[in-house]
């Protein structure tokens, strides 16, 4: 199996590195676009700031690439957040694969801190992303903005409200946490997308 | 709900955790990894490493064994000792760990705190504050409480918040060694104070320690070293009991 990891200017990248090692897979790093749509798994993973990595994507043509990508492609947390229309963070034209806009949290009390950092649960799970799961499993968070409810939703969390905590469209899967850091469970959700038919 | 967090936290010198030769069943006592990688099977919500050796070469020792924890651990973990500067964060950073922790080096050089917080964010920016109250007065200690900095515990913590902390890492030198439960007055004023999460540090004895910290305490996630390395307190058993007690953790 080739897993490819999308080069770009967000950190955070090596943690995802790791967690495909732990599952027996040597993935490839790359910008490549050739490289990027002969794998047959593309993550797109990181943690940044909505305006700078999509501007670097514009610049590096990936963002045409990540649109036409056909095989299975996971984006983590800022990686689905730029998956969406728009991100409120810079005020920012995103990938557009998900019909959604990416909104900052606003503390309703002052218990409520943004960002959310920690270990929150799933609820409402859709699609082969969450094979095997009950709900109520905890997944491992650290984010400002949030995806609201929609139609893609392949997850909800409650954190302020009810947000979308994953999406599915097609072959484009993402979530908001860090499978990579969210222990066995985290390890399950990766293991289900490599294996997804 | 997001759930409150159970932090164990490993001394490091030379590459070996100091404490926890009690842990059952780990075929190298003294191996940080596997000691970090049977916290985590137990249900441990994140790891603290902190390096306590003093030697240029015990640093190098240290980013190698970070890349090997990286490697292996499959939840967050911070690490801390030793950072002077952003070319620290920066290694130690790029060697996996998700998070760092400052303490002197924020106070010989606060920018510091702005200057991690802008170049990777927030969310890495852990600022590690030791206090004494004397005199009904908390005070920041550094080095093992031998330097009094003469800064206010709530003074300092809210600078940092300002300043770009992610999270405030406190510990009560009061309360530290004494098994006796955490500084909880303390830590509820630092939770309302404050606009970021709260590490309860330094205290605990007994599970109810625990529960405390997050009522009275308010605190988002308690940090205990001795009490899980010698066994005194299972981390499974410390979570059914927290669930049972109306507290939301992950279990």
């Amino acid at each position: 199996m080739d897993v490819a990891i999308v080069k770009y200017n967000a950190g955070n990248i090596c943690s995802v590195v790791n967690a495909m090692r732990r599952l027996g897979v040597e993935p490839l790093v790359t910008d490549d676009a050739e490289r990027l749509m002969a794998a047959d798994r593309v993550i797109f993973p990181g943690q940044g700031e909505a305006s700078t990595t999509m501007a670097y994507l514009r610049e590096h043509k990936l963002d045409r690439l990540i649109r036409s990508l056909k095989q299975p492609v996971l984006g983590i947390c800022i990686g689905m957040q730029l998956m969406c229309s728009h991100s409120e963070e810079g005020d920012t034209d995103c990938l557009g694969i998900f019909d959604a806009t990416v909104k900052r949290f606003m503390p309703l009390d002052h218990a409520d801190k943004v960002p959310q950092m920690g270990w929150n649960s799933l609820t409402d799970l859709q699609g082969p992303l969450f094979k095997g799961f009950k709900g109520g499993e905890f997944v491992y968070f650290v984010h400002s903005f949030y995806v609201p409810e929609n139609v893609h939703a392949a997850a909800k969390t409650h954190y302020i409200h009810p947000y979308s905590s994953a999406l599915w469209k097609d072959n484009f899967y993402a979530t908001q946490f860090h499978p990579e850091k969210s222990g066995e469970v985290g390890e399950r959700i990766l293991q289900n997308f490599l294996e997804i038919d | 709900m997001l759930a409150k967090r159970i932090i164990p936290c490993l001394d490091i010198k030379d590459g070996q955790t100091v404490k926890g030769t009690n842990f059952v069943n780990l075929r190298q006592a003294g191996d940080p990894v596997e000691l970090g990688s049977a916290y985590s099977q137990q249900g441990a919500d994140e790891l603290v490493y902190l390096d306590i050796t003093a030697s240029h070469e015990g640093r190098k020792t240290f980013t190698e064994l970070v890349k090997r924890i990286a490697a292996t651990i499959n939840i967050p973990f911070t690490v801390g000792g030793g950072i002077n500067e952003l070319a620290d964060v920066d290694r130690l950073l790029a060697a996996g760990a998700d998070k760092v922790s400052i303490n002197s080096a924020a106070f010989r050089n606060p920018q510091l705190v702005d200057d991690i917080a802008r170049n990777f964010g927030s969310q890495v920016c852990v600022v590690a504050i030791d206090a004494k109250e004397v005199e009904g007065e908390w005070s920041c200690y550094l080095n093992g409480g031998r330097i009094n900095t003469g800064k206010n515990l709530f003074d300092w913590a809210r600078e940092v918040c300002d300043r770009g902390a992610g999270e405030i890492l406190f510990t009560s030198m009061n309360h530290d060694g004494v098994k006796t439960g955490y500084a909880n007055e303390a830590l509820a004023r630092l939770a309302d104070e404050l606009t970021i999460p709260v590490i309860a540090s330094g205290g605990a004895g007994a599970m109810e320690h625990f529960r405390d910290a997050f009522t009275q305490g308010k605190a988002d996630a308690a940090l205990a070293a001795s009490v899980f390395h010698f066994g005194e307190i299972g981390i499974p058993e410390l979570k059914s009991y927290l669930c049972a007690q109306g507290i939301n953790v992950r279990i």
